[in-house]
């Protein structure tokens, strides 16, 4: 562990925006990847003789390949206007955790080594030449940054701070420092086929179970079918799903929502994972290996629709990217969005009339939703814009009876991170990951004061594992937080009692 | 005297029109691999049209972030722009209609940019955060433009200038028949700021003048399920 002991930050009931304090966050790095995880990615095994050059050479080569890099580098005014908005500055005071703080980490060496200013007066704007010390900043600030986007919403010319950690945490792949918990995992994928390295009998075999399970609570046999040829839709999850507390819960909903819709559908073992820890390490090459995974899989499954389960990074690859970086996908149903987003396919069918809930299931809770980043700055659901925020809302609204959402300005996008995401769910940055869970926990526990709300529900993986975790540093119960379809597990009323596959007539009702 | 500042002004635009060009060919050139827009985002050209009319004319993305900072920057830039209008009939003879209806708003208009710069200038030295982040330049820059602001004002409203002839002299530059500048100091340094301004722009922060329209966080439709986005050193993997 690298951080000792941390005090927890007390909750406030406003989002007060503290004075700075240099330096309390300098402490915190993350683990350094082991050679075997950087070449398994295609980088250097360790930190390289001449890693002035290439990292200058590096920064040149995404200036030219990325617009926003090069943009957002040029535009910043220092209007300040960001400052407040990164929950790691209001949680931490670390003045180089406010966005622009961290921004400039990396803009005071491209003023220096590609502006004319920077280069002839770098006193007066602020350029300075690359160093040990530069180098170590990055890793630190660049891996305490969430990539949550929310900065990017307030800032006058939308620069987007994620871009730049993105761009930062490549530089620092390409001269060898990079990150444990991000390229290993991205190994695994590669390799195994998902985050947690699960083979594809320790999957079958948890689907079994699944199918157990709900067979003896709810005596209908509803499947959880893997690498079924010619299923109609491949179903695309985070591997979490298949493993811990609360996510599985989710896995169970869609599996019934599946049943119950009568369609068939099947995970696949080689797509085995929705998440793809390529963005975070701002590694198009990576992001691009790992999502072909899912074509290759939907081609030799022979499946006509993509449905994408609750993870809200692998929501925003698969919305805004996956068609970029694995498309085109004209083989599928054209009828259906590629990829659709399960909670856009559950209210698909609430709203056809398909689904039958029981509400007073989930009457022990009251529930609020957290709008995960990604999926709130970064994506979108259904047609029109803002869909991201209403079709999940929707889908539990269906399913609860008690329903509050948290204080406006912590919602929608203005949402504030759970403070785990970007590639910071590791244990080796637990003091940044409770502290810059503060905003959150402070919205969530006003509206569990002034509303009795009792659950947090969300739609990211990421998210579900941050709140297990850090639910109890702000003296709160870890099982606060819940899938939405498990929610919708809960609620659902199975009056299909056979699995559509071996129902008669199977496959003529699904055409919409 | 009238020639050194001729010459400047030859300058201040030949370099104020090249960087900026460069720039914008640049900007322009680099390629946008991945839809990154902050949504909720426009679905449709249209859509952008209105968010990028909305962020340049309203600014409000920073209205959203913090309503001091708004209220001084739109002054500062609203002021600006009806100035700037109003300078127009310094170029040119007939002076058009609406030029010339703007006049007396666009007097007024440099107390709102002189109130709009000192608000942020107090903001840059008295809020820890945006001091934190400020380098010399950021307050060079609130300088240059105050004193800007101030000396204009001061030759519309205190000591008058022959505008007259500072009008012959800038309407000599395109017919190229020459003028007297008038040697006031005030104009001076109102004019030789200004010079500084356009040779300076291209190199500087006030880049965020073009960047605002290249900002892909801004300006991208929001669509890639129903149009594939791919640019052509990502195309090249595909070939591989
Ligand atoms: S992207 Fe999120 S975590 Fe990163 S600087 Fe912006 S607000 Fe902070
Ligand atoms: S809001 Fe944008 S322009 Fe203002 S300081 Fe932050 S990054 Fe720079």
């Amino acid at each position: 562990m690298a951080g000792a002991e941390f005090e927890t930050p007390e909750l406030s009931e406003h989002i007060e925006v503290p004075e700075l304090v240099e330096g309390t966050m300098e402490h915190i790095t993350c683990f350094v990847a082991k050679p075997e995880h950087q070449t398994d990615l295609g980088f250097p095994g360790e930190k390289v003789e001449n890693w002035k050059e290439v990292a200058i050479d590096k920064m040149g080569d995404l200036l030219s390949r990325y617009r926003s890099f090069q943009v957002f580098m040029d535009a910043c005014v220092k209007c300040g206007s960001c400052t407040d908005k990164c929950h790691y500055f209001l949680g931490t005071q670390d003045p180089k955790n406010m966005p622009v703080g961290r921004q400039d980490l990396l803009r005071k060496v491209y003023r220096r080594y590609f502006t004319f200013a920077g280069k002839y007066f770098p006193k007066l704007v602020g350029a300075v030449d690359l160093s040990e010390e530069i180098i170590d900043d990055w890793y630190s600030y660049f891996h305490q940054c969430s990539q949550c986007r929310r900065c990017s919403v307030f800032c006058p010319y939308g620069i987007d701070t994620a871009e730049i950690s993105m761009a930062a945490r490549e530089i620092l792949d390409s001269i060898g420092v990079g990150q444990k918990y991000c390229n290993e995992i991205i190994g695994k994928v590669h390799k195994i086929g998902n985050n947690l390295g699960l083979p594809g009998p320790a999957i079958l075999d948890t689907l079994e179970g699944l199918e157990e399970d709900v067979y003896e609570e709810d005596e209908v046999a509803v499947k959880y079918p893997l690498d079924v040829k010619g299923a109609d839709i491949l179903l695309v999850t985070p591997s979490a799903d298949f493993f811990a507390e609360p996510h599985v819960d989710g896995l169970i909903g869609y599996g019934k929502v599946f049943h119950e819709a009568g369609v068939s559908w099947t995970l696949s073992t080689k797509a085995s994972e929705a998440g793809n820890f390529g963005m975070f390490i701002g590694s198009y090459e990576n992001m691009r290996r790992v999502s072909l995974r899912i074509r290759e899989a939907a081609l030799e499954l022979g499946v006509k629709r993509i449905v994408f389960g609750e993870c809200g990074h692998a929501w925003r690859i698969a919305y805004s990217f996956l068609n970029t970086l694995a498309g085109p996908f004209d083989f599928l149903d054209p009828d259906y969005p590629v990829p659709q987003h399960i909670c856009e396919f559950t209210l698909n069918e609430i709203e056809k009339g398909t689904l039958e809930f029981d509400k007073s299931e989930n009457d022990d809770m009251s529930i609020t939703f957290h709008d995960s980043c990604n999926v709130a700055r970064a994506s979108r659901m259904g047609d029109t814009p803002g869909g991201q925020f209403e079709i999940p809302r929707k889908v539990i609204k269906a399913v609860v009876n008690n329903y509050h959402d948290m204080e406006w300005d912590t919602i929608h996008e203005r949402t504030f991170c759970c403070g785990g995401g970007g590639g910071l769910l590791t244990d080796d940055l637990m003091e940044v990951r409770v502290k810059g869970a503060k905003p959150r926990m402070s919205a969530f526990k006003n509206v569990m004061e002034e509303k009795g709300v009792t659950h947090l529900a969300a739609i990211c993986a990421i998210c579900k594992s941050q709140f297990t975790k850090v639910l109890p540093y702000y003296g709160m119960d870890m099982f606060q937080i819940v899938s939405v379809h498990q929610l919708v597990s809960n609620a659902i009323v199975l009056n299909r009692k056979t699995p559509p596959e071996e129902a008669p007539g199977y496959g003529e009702d699904d055409d919409e | 005297m009238s020639s050194v500042y001729a010459l400047l002004f030859i300058v201040a635009t030949i370099v104020l029109v090249i960087g900026l060009t460069r720039k914008i060919v640049q900007y322009a050139k680099t390629p946008a691999p991945l839809k990154i827009p902050t949504t909720p985002a426009p679905v449709t050209q249209t859509g952008v049209v209105f968010r990028l009319f909305r962020e340049v004319v309203l600014f409000e993305s920073l209205f959203k972030s913090t309503k001091w900072t708004w209220i001084f920057s739109w002054l500062f830039h609203m002021g600006l722009f009806l100035v700037l209008l109003r300078h127009v009939r310094y170029f040119i003879d007939p002076v058009w209609l609406p030029i010339q209806l703007i006049q007396p708003f666009g007097k007024y208009a440099a107390f709102a940019m002189v109130a709009g710069l000192a608000g942020l200038l107090v903001r840059r030295i008295f809020v820890d955060r945006v001091r934190y982040i400020s380098a010399p330049s950021d307050y060079l820059w609130l300088l240059i433009l105050l004193t800007i602001g101030m000396s204009g004002a001061m030759m519309t409203f205190v000591i008058h200038t022959d505008v007259v002839a500072v009008k012959q002299f800038f309407t000599g530059f395109w017919t190229l028949s020459g003028g007297e500048l008038p040697m006031d100091p005030i104009l001076l340094i109102h004019l030789t700021l200004v010079a500084v301004l356009m040779i300076l722009l291209p190199f500087s922060k006030l880049l965020h003048i073009p960047g605002v329209f290249f900002s892909p966080t801004r300006n991208q439709v929001d669509n890639p399920r129903e149009r594939r986005h791919l640019v052509e050193w990502a195309r090249k993997f595909e070939e591989s």
